[in-house]
């Protein structure tokens, strides 16, 4: 029945969409394990590495996308949500560091004893157990999610409005985090991260398979996304999107269905965040600025929002623009990442996969007519 | 102060060459004549006198004198100064203060003193500043007394007491007996007295004065000194109070200037512009063009800058903010989300754009003369560039309200703001009135600039600073709403201000973000919300 409930959202489009990101999780991998590294067929750890990054902005981009796409939901601060669930996952990664660290303590990670910590803060405690840190990676920004959006959707804070507060939330984070005494590493951050689950984070190997969960949680987002936009639930919540003033005067409980649906975004923010610490080895509290947030809604404006398929499109064309603009011109990139934003605003309200589906409509009309 | 190393006792022989020193009431050559012959006893006197005599170029003879720099020539016996220049000695003659070229040591005798004497003439120094004619220096030093509070300056303070004239300094004289008096051992009644003088002046340096009295005393003067400190504690945290205010006002019209024109675009278009902090950027640019335009080429109106570059900043930025409402804003008119995201693209390409042009760094913008400086009111000490941007910032608040309630313009930006399609049928040009409203809002922006470039860095993140809090004030005050805007920002600088000692600056600030959260769910639209009837 679930199984059921879970397809009944998916097109074919989209079938094939999650077989293809699934099939990348799968081959590339295997690529870089079997192939001996002078073979053609051989993909070399870091691309590994920047494909496992793409596809973490891609599950944040469709997190996005749910809440804004799909419910009318600005949220600027998602990379808050994100950071969150990295820092759980960076808890975790600091516990396993053990008495490995620079200073050696096998208890207090090398920051607290810099920072002349006599034991480890209450909130640090269950973080050297996976299980924990897993729970935790969907249970904080979840928490946060829902205590913001309790109170907002409850007292009917809409649009820029809610912008502005989210915003606000992220900011205030960031502030937070930046302070040493906060006990989560301060400006730093955290790295050095040695293993997890026992596996060596360095080791290609581990690579492999967190390119593998990557691509394997964005599969999972995209099927729940699609079950839930698919649904009755989901029905209920375009419409909230586009008229939620006559939804609540049919009698629907507006804010539930903005709850939930901030809620679960949240939860797949966090996971995508926990998944691309360990790839890229820290986190910092520069996740949390107010600038990645917005990023984050311009890979989902750039691939076509309220679609399912574009926010991921959206990252990774975005992303992989950043990764080969700042490389080769890197006065260029703020120019073109504003330009982006005002042409996609202006031009492609829809986003890419808004133009290619008005190119086959057109295509279509045009061979409709051709026999007339 | 060269007296305040002085030994108690010293000073105690001072006082009384001060008065056998006011019957000679000799002039000053001939006193002079007098330091230089005789014993060190004769000298003595003739310090004294000097002392007394109140002339103020005895002061740097005697300081010459106990440096071991004041010479006698053996040709003509003329007393001189001669400062170490080189192998040389530059001299000037003692009396007249007039320059003698400069001479080695070859045929001056250099005039001899001994410690007692040095100390006698550190002490006759500081009475010399004490009845000087400056009266800047008199009162510093009846200031320096007071700190001081030591028994054995009552004689000078008393004798400097009598003569003087000015009712300022005479107060400061008279407190800085009164803390001679309490140091003293003088009779319970002077001293209950002297308490009551001092608490009157009820600073910190007073409150250090009586704890100590009340620390060494006993009887009916420790209960005096017990609640005249306790008194000035709570005159002292009255201060710290206001202190704590301004401090607050200052910061809250630095968010006033930034939110302004913000609350105007957002209020009227329902435009989040965030850009805007990027205006200010532009603002604060266009100073420092100005300013290196005026070093360049004409250096004496350097003190002009600021008010040759407010009318610049206000059309560079109206001018661009027009620019981009033309271009740009004007097709997503109905989309406020898409709105805020063409505009913060736009942001990062002004960024960019300055840094390619100024560079990454901090960019130096220099301080007029009469914004640098400071004063006191009673015990609170304000800064002149703090309080013309106080000023400021009334000013341009005060011209908007002008502009919106008086003038054709701001008719047609009140009615488009309350009912846009009404105010269309009514004929306005609403595509007009949002293009100079928006170049209106971003001019105001750029006057902000202008003015944050005094206590700002001056770089190409300048803005992103701004653009959070602007945010939280006008959504805080209420959107379309000029005197919410007013009351929101300087509610938050006062709030964020008072918070600061007990939380420190950032928790102060993410304490003041929360609120402004949790406010925003209770009263959606503001503190003074625009009542109307139109549906989101």
């Amino acid at each position: 029945m679930i199984t059921r409930f879970l397809l009944q959202g998916m097109d074919r489009g989209l079938r094939l969409f999650v077989l293809l990101v699934l099939a990348i999780g799968i081959v590339l991998p295997l690529l870089n394990q079997l192939m001996p590294p002078g073979s053609a067929l051989h993909v070399p750890s870091w691309v590994l590495q920047l494909i496992g990054k793409y596809l973490c902005y891609a599950l944040l981009a469709l997190a996005v996308d749910l809440v804004w796409g799909f419910c009318g939901i600005l949220s600027l601060g998602h990379g808050a949500f994100f950071a969150l669930g990295g820092y759980c996952m960076g808890m975790y990664l600091m516990r396993q560091i053990g008495s490995r660290g620079v200073y050696g303590n096998p208890v207090l990670p090398d920051f607290m004893v810099f920072l002349n910590y006599k034991e480890l803060p209450w909130f640090w405690h269950g973080f050297d157990q996976f299980w924990f840190a897993a729970i935790m990676i969907f249970l904080v920004p979840s928490l946060l999610a829902f205590a913001l959006g309790w109170f907002a959707f409850r007292s009917r804070v809409t649009g820029v409005y809610l912008s502005i507060i989210t915003q606000a939330m992220t900011f205030a984070l960031m502030l937070a985090f930046f302070r040493n005494d906060m006990g989560l590493g301060g400006n730093n951050g955290m790295t050095d991260f040695k293993d997890i689950l026992g596996f060596s984070v360095q080791a290609d190997s581990t690579r492999a398979v967190l390119c593998f969960a990557s691509a394997f949680a964005l599969a999972l987002g995209l099927v729940i996304s699609a079950a839930i936009v698919g649904s009755r639930f989901g029905k209920a919540l375009t419409a909230v999107r586009d008229a939620e003033s006559r939804m609540r005067f049919l009698g629907y409980r507006v804010e539930g269905y903005k709850l939930f649906v901030f809620v679960l975004s949240a939860a797949m923010a966090g996971l995508a965040g926990a998944i691309y610490v360990p790839q890229v080895g820290i986190i910092n509290p520069g996740e949390f600025s107010p600038a990645n947030s917005i990023e984050a809604v311009i890979w989902v404006a750039v691939g076509g929002r309220g679609t399912l398929i574009g926010p991921v499109i959206g990252a990774v064309i975005v992303n992989f623009g950043k990764t080969w603009l700042t490389g080769a011109l890197p006065e260029v990139w703020l120019f073109a990442l504003g330009a982006m934003f005002i042409a996609v605003t202006l031009f492609l309200p829809k986003g890419v996969v808004g133009l290619w589906s008005q190119i086959r409509t057109r295509g279509a009309t045009r061979k409709a007519r051709a026999p007339a | 102060m060269l007296f305040l190393r002085l030994p108690a006792v010293l000073l105690s022989a001072l006082a009384s060459l001060l008065i056998a020193g006011s019957a000679l009431a000799a002039d000053l050559p001939a006193l002079v004549g007098s330091l230089t012959t005789g014993s060190f006893g004769d000298r003595e006197t003739a310090v004294g006198a000097l002392a007394t005599s109140g002339d103020a170029r005895a002061a740097p003879i005697l300081e010459a004198l106990a440096a071991g720099q004041l010479y006698v020539r053996q040709s003509d016996n003329l007393v001189l100064i001669g400062k170490t220049d080189g192998n040389q000695l530059a001299l000037t003659e003692a009396i007249s203060g007039k320059s003698a070229g400069t001479g080695a040591e070859a045929g001056l005798d250099r005039v001899r003193v001994n410690n007692r004497l040095r100390g006698i003439i550190e002490a006759a120094v500081g009475s010399l500043t004490l009845m000087s004619p400056d009266p800047a220096v008199r009162r510093g030093a009846a200031e320096a007394l007071f700190k001081r509070r030591d028994a054995s300056s009552l004689a000078a303070l008393d004798q400097a007491l009598a003569g003087e004239k000015d009712a300022r300094i005479k107060r400061s004289m008279s407190e800085a007996r009164a803390a001679s008096v309490l140091a003293s051992d003088a009779p319970a009644a002077q001293k209950v007295e002297a308490i009551a003088l001092v608490r009157e002046r009820g600073d910190r340096d007073a409150l250090a004065v009586l704890q100590a009295t009340a620390a060494s005393s006993d009887g009916e003067v420790k209960d005096a000194a017990t609640a005249g400190a306790e008194a000035i504690r709570q005159t002292i945290a009255a201060w710290e109070v206001a202190q704590n205010v301004w401090y607050g006002i200052s910061l809250g019209s630095v968010l006033l200037l930034a939110a302004i024109g913000l609350a105007i675009t957002f209020g009227t278009m329902g435009v989040i512009n965030m850009a805007h902090g990027e205006m200010v950027m532009l603002g604060a640019y266009t100073t420092f063009v100005v300013q290196e335009v005026i070093r360049t080429s004409a250096p004496h109106l350097f003190d002009a800058s600021l008010l040759i570059a407010l009318p610049l900043a206000f059309l560079v930025a109206g001018g661009i903010g027009i620019l981009i409402e033309r271009s740009i804003i004007r097709f997503l008119y109905g989309r406020p989300l898409e709105t805020l995201l063409a505009t913060w693209g736009l942001s990062l390409v002004l960024q960019q754009a300055v840094r390619s042009i100024f560079g990454p760094s901090n960019r130096e913008v220099g301080a007029p003369s009469w914004m640098s400086g400071a004063f006191q009111l009673g015990q609170l000490n304000i800064t002149y560039g703090r309080l013309w941007i106080v000023v400021f910032a009334l000013v341009v608040f005060a011209a908007l309200i002008l502009l919106l309630r008086k003038t054709p313009l701001g008719l047609y930006m009140r009615a488009v703001t309350q009912n846009r399609p009404m105010a269309s049928a009514m004929g306005i040009r609403t595509p007009r009135v949002d293009a100079l409203t928006f170049g209106l809002g971003s001019g105001i922006a750029g006057l902000a600039g202008v003015a944050l470039s005094q206590i700002d860095n001056v770089s190409p993140n300048l803005g992103q600073g701004y653009i959070i809090d602007s945010f939280m004030v006008v959504v805080f005050g209420g959107v379309g709403n000029l005197f919410g805007t007013l009351v929101g920002a300087t509610a938050l600088g006062i709030v964020n201000k008072f918070l600061e000692p007990y939380a420190g600056a950032v928790l102060g600030k993410i304490l003041v973000l929360v609120f402004i959260i949790l406010f925003i769910q209770r009263r959606p639209r503001g503190l003074f919300a625009l009542k109307g009837r139109s549906v989101e």
